[in-house]
């Protein structure tokens, strides 16, 4: 008689379970209101691959960290759906992310365009890497002028001792 | 120990690297600082507006009372509008609504609603339940004008001017505060630059 009791356990417990979960799925229908859950249609395979190409150059507005892509948040969703009608409209990449731009500003764009106001990001790379460059030549001529300087002056009395390091 | 010369002869630091080192450390210093104070502001993540200082987006949108009435956008220029952006399933909107009442109450402008990605049905009951402090509500189930509003989360609020060019933005819920120290002073310089277009106009 044992396992019937096991049964009626698990069945009690699978019970609790679907009642606790029940809530669970309605108020997560509630927060999204209109979710449209089917997934986005693509005519080909050229079509989905550069839509998903596309999506994750795109920043999603809301989740600031996820791409289009990634995001499953309502406005990124959304935002899928007009990227992909805009595709089908025959819109090219650049005029769909203009189109982006335009409403949102560029902060949807993972990879900002070369303008006055970017040219620090862009260059600032460059400006280290020069810095770091002048860096080591002043380095290197203060050494060597030294290296020079001494043998034939102020260190002749102590070479030895110089030779240590 | 008699070694007249040290192992490692120490060099006096330049004066410009310890100038570069202090202004370095206190760079860094300045960031965590100002990263430590911007972390508690609630609009830190907050993008700027694509929107301000350019025209409103065209759009006709039903009414939510009476979906077979279409308003256009053009039909409410002639004098600045609040646009107020909400769902009824969202929480902030909720917060936000006493004090979006209030400043309706105030007659200072026409405080027109925007229902995003909402059921009229749920729409219709929040604001019977909470009140209706709308002069008019528009309809955008499925969400698509409100790309061209360049809408991210609700709430946010527009301050759309006469001549239907948008002027101010505020994402999240707006407080008391924010009414008195942003929206009010916003609408007063559109009230003075439409006072001026109209003195200029009428002594052409």
């Amino acid at each position: 008689m044992g396992l019937p009791c096991h049964r009626w356990l698990l069945v009690a417990l699978l019970a609790v379970m679907a009642t606790l979960a029940l809530p669970a799925t309605v108020q997560a229908q509630a927060a999204q209101p209109l979710h449209d859950a089917r997934p986005l249609v693509f005519q080909d395979p050229a079509e989905e691959a550069r839509f998903h190409a596309l999506a994750a150059q795109l920043r999603c507005v809301q989740c600031q960290n996820q791409s289009l892509a990634d995001s499953n948040a309502q406005i990124a969703q959304d935002l899928r759906r007009e990227v992909l009608l805009l595709m089908q409209q025959g819109y090219d990449d650049a005029r769909i992310k203009s189109f982006l731009v335009d409403r949102y500003g560029q902060f949807v764009l993972y990879q900002p365009p070369l303008q006055p106001g970017t040219w620090l990001l862009w260059g600032g790379p460059v400006l280290f890497l020069l810095a770091g460059a002048v860096l080591v030549a002043a380095i290197v001529r203060r050494r060597s002028r030294g290296v020079a300087a001494q043998p034939t002056a102020a260190r002749a009395p102590t070479a030895d001792a110089g030779d240590d390091w | 120990m008699s070694d007249p010369s040290p192992p490692r002869p120490a060099r006096p630091l330049p004066p410009v690297a310890i100038v570069i080192g202090v202004l370095f450390f206190f760079g860094l210093l300045g960031l965590m600082l100002y990263g430590v104070m911007k972390s508690g502001d609630p609009q830190r993540d907050v993008l700027p507006s694509a929107l301000i200082g350019r025209p409103a987006p065209a759009f006709a949108l039903p009414v939510l009372h009476e979906p077979q009435m279409i308003v256009r956008s053009e039909e409410l220029r002639g004098a600045p509008y609040l646009l107020n952006v909400w769902g009824s399933w969202c929480a902030a909107c909720r917060q936000e609504h006493p004090v979006l009442t209030r400043f309706a109450e105030s007659k200072r402008l026409r405080v027109v609603g925007y229902n995003w990605k909402d059921e009229r049905a749920d729409a219709l009951h929040w604001l019977e339940q909470l009140g209706n402090p709308f002069m008019v509500v528009l309809s955008d189930p499925e969400g698509r004008t409100a790309i061209d509003w360049g809408v991210t989360a609700a709430p946010e609020t527009f301050l759309v001017d006469g001549s239907g060019v948008v002027r101010w933005k505020y994402s999240g819920a707006m407080t008391q505060q924010v009414v008195d120290t942003q929206l009010l002073p916003a609408l007063a310089k559109v009230e003075q630059a439409a006072a001026a277009a109209d003195t200029t106009a009428a002594s052409r």
